[in-house]
This record gives structure tokens, sequence and C-alpha cells, in this order.
């Protein structure tokens, strides 16, 4: 019973979760994108600051539960220095891992394994689906601020 | 059955929880069985959000549909008569539940949402006009927000809000301030589906009254908890919705005031709402029919029957009672933790519990308390507004119904408390 639970809420997870990191708005941030869920009240801004085509900061602020501020938390740490395209092939792959089995993962190119491998404390969600949403929002929000947009709502997708 | 003897006492000491358990099949159930493990029973605290149906009320609509069914108000034959009386009964038996001067007062409608959306458009549309005031509260659901958003966008009424304080008490001072010649509706929660807060609706609807203003009151939350007169409250529109009534989904119910209701065109276009029809004009039937274009979810009224008959069969001031015993004994119990804080306590509030835990998100209480079977909600409870007035975007919510125990209490408090422990809050 208990143990979904700690597969869920690993230590790593409360750990970002209650001390977030990068949880800042960057003065030369030149995109953000809002991140909302209209369910749960969850609402992030993620910050990047875009240059040559590669996110050189990527910062959040704003308020969510123990999943979506971790997970937003562990992306500011492994999308930066990336390129525009690998930051989002990155968010595919996390995606698979947060909602299909391993078997059922797509292609998106290679990724940054090492990233990936981090990333893993966040496959818990898979066992609990409402919460996918959570575990995918500031990314959602990440990937819209790359194609210029200003927000990704969460409710029209996972 | 219920025996009627013992449960009209209004003392709650009698009231036979058990018994009335035993007539929901669902409270029998395990939950999150999984890889051998045994699963957890349901304690479901979430009756705000929809109430599980009695067997009764299960059994009525199977029973209709085996035996009585049929389209209704169009056949001669047999069973579309037997349908048509045994529909048209239950708009009987809900005016009498209300207290309802009279059968044609009552509208069947797909949801109390559908019901307020029915007088925003119909009523609204029609007797409002640009720079007009809609007054409504900071507690109101979504459902009696958008809907004068919508009337808002396309005659350029003004909202008012009538706000509430710490306590989450209706601030009736405010709203006597913002009644004014300008005031032209008045809709108004009866409980607030957040807070618990039960709005003084006679005075509400009296100052109104005195400006010549009419009332609507959202009764989604209230009809569950105490008896309710429009009457009484001098309400000129009442609404509610089934599902949190024990009753099926799919189904609301608008009280209106007839010399109101008789004025007001029709809401949607169809069959059953007409006199005559013709490309040269139609004629339109008399409420309530007016309103009820189209076939209604005639099964879900017969089931709306049979829940009227269960709550009146345990006796609305013995449900009231025991209800009441569950929210004093739970706000005693949940209050002893440290950085629980509960959003309303409202004198006379009914049995529903908001709360926040420092350190911890809602969301992440409600995933983890639902692991160890207790079902509450999470998020907003479609009332953004509210939220915000306490300084919160969301909050986790224990609602009590007729059916709730004590020992579920307890078992809330504990999971609370291991919520604490997991994330040292």
């Amino acid at each position: 019973m208990m143990d979904e639970l700690r597969e869920l809420y690993q230590e790593v997870i409360l750990d970002h979760g209650k001390n977030p990191r990068n949880f800042r708005h960057p003065e030369d941030a030149n995109r953000e994108a809002k991140g909302e869920n209209p369910m749960c009240g969850d609402r992030f801004m993620v910050y990047l600051k875009l240059k040559d085509g590669v996110v050189e900061d990527v910062a959040f602020q704003g308020r969510g539960c123990a999943i979506s501020t971790a997970s937003a938390s562990m992306m500011t740490e492994v999308v930066r220095g990336k390129t525009e395209a690998d930051a989002k092939a990155l968010f595919e792959t996390f995606h698979d891992l947060c909602t299909k089995e391993d078997h059922e993962h797509g292609d998106h190119g290679p990724v940054d394994e090492e990233a990936m491998e981090r990333l893993q404390v966040l496959a818990g969600v898979r066992q609990f689906p409402v919460r996918v949403k959570c575990a995918t929002l500031a990314w959602h929000a990440m990937s819209a601020a790359i194609d210029g947009e200003d927000k990704a709502s969460s409710e029209t997708k996972d | 059955m219920v025996e009627l003897t013992r449960t009209r006492d209004s003392d709650a000491l009698s009231y036979d929880v058990e018994r009335v358990r035993a007539d929901f099949p669902v409270l029998s159930r395990l939950v999150h069985e999984r890889k051998g493990k045994p699963g957890k029973p349901l304690v479901y605290l979430d009756s705000g959000a929809s109430a599980h149906k009695p067997r009764q009320v299960i059994e009525a609509m199977s029973r209709f549909m085996e035996e009585d069914y049929s389209n209704i108000h169009r056949g001669v034959h047999f069973l579309s008569q037997r349908a048509t009386d045994r529909f048209d009964a239950v708009r009987g038996k809900v005016a009498r539940f209300l207290n309802a001067p009279s059968d044609n007062t009552i509208v069947f409608t797909r949801s109390a949402t559908e019901a307020i959306n029915l007088v925003a458009s119909s009523y609204g549309r029609t007797f409002l006009k640009e720079g007009d005031e809609v007054i409504l509260s900071v507690m109101e659901h979504h459902a009696n927000i958008v809907p004068w958003q919508l009337l808002q966008a396309e005659k350029g009424i003004v909202i008012k809000v009538v706000p509430v304080d710490d306590e989450g008490v209706f601030d009736l001072d405010a709203y006597a301030g913002l009644l004014s010649d300008r005031t032209k509706f008045v809709a108004i929660t009866h409980c607030s589906n957040v807070l618990g807060t039960v709005t003084p609706a006679r005075e509400i609807a009296r100052l109104a009254h005195e400006r010549g203003v009419p009332v609507l009151f959202d009764g989604s939350q209230a009809v569950v908890h105490r008896p309710v007169d429009v009457q009484e409250i001098d309400a000129d529109f009442y609404v509610f919705t089934v599902h949190k009534l024990y009753g099926p989904t799919g189904l609301g119910v608008l009280y209106g005031k007839y010399e109101l209701l008789k004025k007001m065109p029709p809401y949607q276009g169809g069959g059953d709402m007409i006199e005559a029809v013709s490309f040269e004009g139609t004629t339109f039937k008399l409420p309530p029919t007016r309103f009820e274009a189209g076939t209604p979810p005639i099964t879900e009224v017969i089931g709306l029957g049979a829940a009227i008959d269960y709550v009146e069969s345990l006796g609305r001031e013995a449900i009231a009672a025991h209800e009441d015993d569950l929210l004093k004994y739970a706000t005693q119990q949940l209050s002893q933790l440290e950085g629980l804080r509960i959003l309303g306590t409202a004198p006379g509030k009914g049995p529903i519990i908001s709360f926040t835990l420092d350190g911890v998100h809602p969301h992440d209480i409600g995933t983890i308390v639902d692991q160890y079977g207790v079902a509450i909600r999470v998020g907003r409870h479609c009332a953004e507004p509210l939220g915000e007035r306490f300084g919160v975007g969301a909050s986790a919510r224990a609602s009590f119904g007729l059916y709730n125990t004590r020992a579920e209490v307890d078992a809330l408090v504990s999971s609370v408390r291991a919520v604490k422990e997991f994330f040292g809050a």
C-alpha cells in the first residue's frame, strides 16, 4: 500500500518540493510562459533566457504541489545549457516516462541519458494518473516558452 | 428499509447510522486492492462533490426501466400514461419537499448549473439591460458566477460582489450597502460548497424585495443538509442539483414563483414545450412545461422521487442533527493538528470542512489520504474567487453526508497525521 506512496514521494522529490532550485525571476529572461492547472490551482511561470538557440538560463516561480514543484525544479537543472531542440526532446522522453510503460517509450532522438536517470524519480506518477499533469506542468510551460507562446494549460493535455 | 418511527426522532443519538450505511452498496467496498494486498475500507468524505445512492434509489430507477418506462406526455398507450403519471407525481413531491405553493412552480433541468443558466438567460436577457446591477457573493460556485458574466458580456450588466468576513460569514451590512436603484437581480448561495456558510436567506430576500428585486438562491448544498422552505425564505428562484441529494446525475431543479416564470420566455426550443407549431409562428405552453424542451431525464426524475422519499424517511431534522454532530467532532479533532487551518468557521455552518496544512499542498494531502482509503476533494472547488479571498490557491475539503460516522472522522484525522509525518510538516 504505502510502497507506491514512497515511490511517488521519494526523498529527492520531497527535497526539491520544499527547496526548489532556480526559484527566481531572472532579469535577463527573454521568454516566459505560464503553466496552469485549473483543477488543482497549480500555477507556475517559467522563465527562459534563450541565446542562439540555446537555453542559457531557466528558472520558475509560482505555487504548486510537491510533485509539480519538484518536477519544475529538476527541469530547470537538466534543461540549462541545452539547445531548444534537445530541451524539447528531453521533454518528450520525460513525458513518456510519466505516462507509459518502459517498452512503450517512443524514440525522440538522442537525449541526455544522465538527465533522464535523474528524472527517473518522477516515474512514480505513472501509478497515479491524475498526478501526471502535476509532473509535466512546468515542462509544458517551458516548451511553450521556447515556441514563443505565453501560456500552456495542462487542462487539455497531460 | 429504515423504520420511520425509529428515525423520525430528531435526537442524533437515536439515528442508526449503521442501518443507514447498509442501504448504500458502495460503502461496503474496498479500495486500492492490488498486488495481492487487501484493500482499505472506503471512507467517503466527498459527498459535497457528489453523494452516493441508496439501494432504494438504484432499485426505483431499475424497476421503473423494467416495468413502467416509456416516453412521457406523448403517447396514448398504457406505458406512456403510466410513465407520465409517475413523472408528474415527482413534481408534486419536489414541491412539497421545498414547501413550494404549487406543482407548476417546479421546473426540471439537466443540472443546477442549467437551472441558473435558464434564469440568467430567460429572465436576465429579457428584463436586464446595460448598467443594471446583479449582486452575487464571493462564495459563489462558478455555476453562479459564469452565467452572469455571459450576461455581462452580452448586455453590459454590472456584477457586484458581497464579501465575507474572516470566519466566512456573509456580510449582510455590505450587502445592504450594495443594494440600490440600479440593482435588478440578486443571486446568492444558500450554503457555500467550500466554507459551509449558510447565508441568511430570508434577510437577503427581504432586503432585495424592499426594492422590488428578485432573488435566486443556489441551494445545491443547502437542501442536502437541512429542511428548506422556499415560501418561508420568500425565494423568487431556488435551484438545486439532484446528485448531491443521493439521487442520480443529469437532473436539476428550478423553483420559481409562478408569476415570474409566467412572464419569462422559453430558454430552449423543442418538443413538449409548445402549444402549436407552424412556420408562421409558434405558441408556447405555460410553465413549467415551457422550460422543459425535449425528452427530460425521465428515469432520473423517478430516482429523485425515491431520493426524497429516502431522506424524508430518515427525517431531515435527524439527518441535520447527525451531520452537525460529525461537523463538531471533526472540527474539534482536526483543530488539534498543528499547522492545520480550517477555512470557514461561521456559526451554524453546514457539514463541510475545507482546510490547508502548513507546508503541504492540498493535492499531495489528497493523494496520500486516498492511499488510506479516505476520499476527499482537493483543489479550488469551482470557487476560485473565494480561494483568493482567503489567500489560498487550493484547499482540501472533507464533506459529510447522512451515512458518515465518527469512526470515519477518526480515519480522516489519522490519515492527515500520516501526511504530516510524511512531509515532516
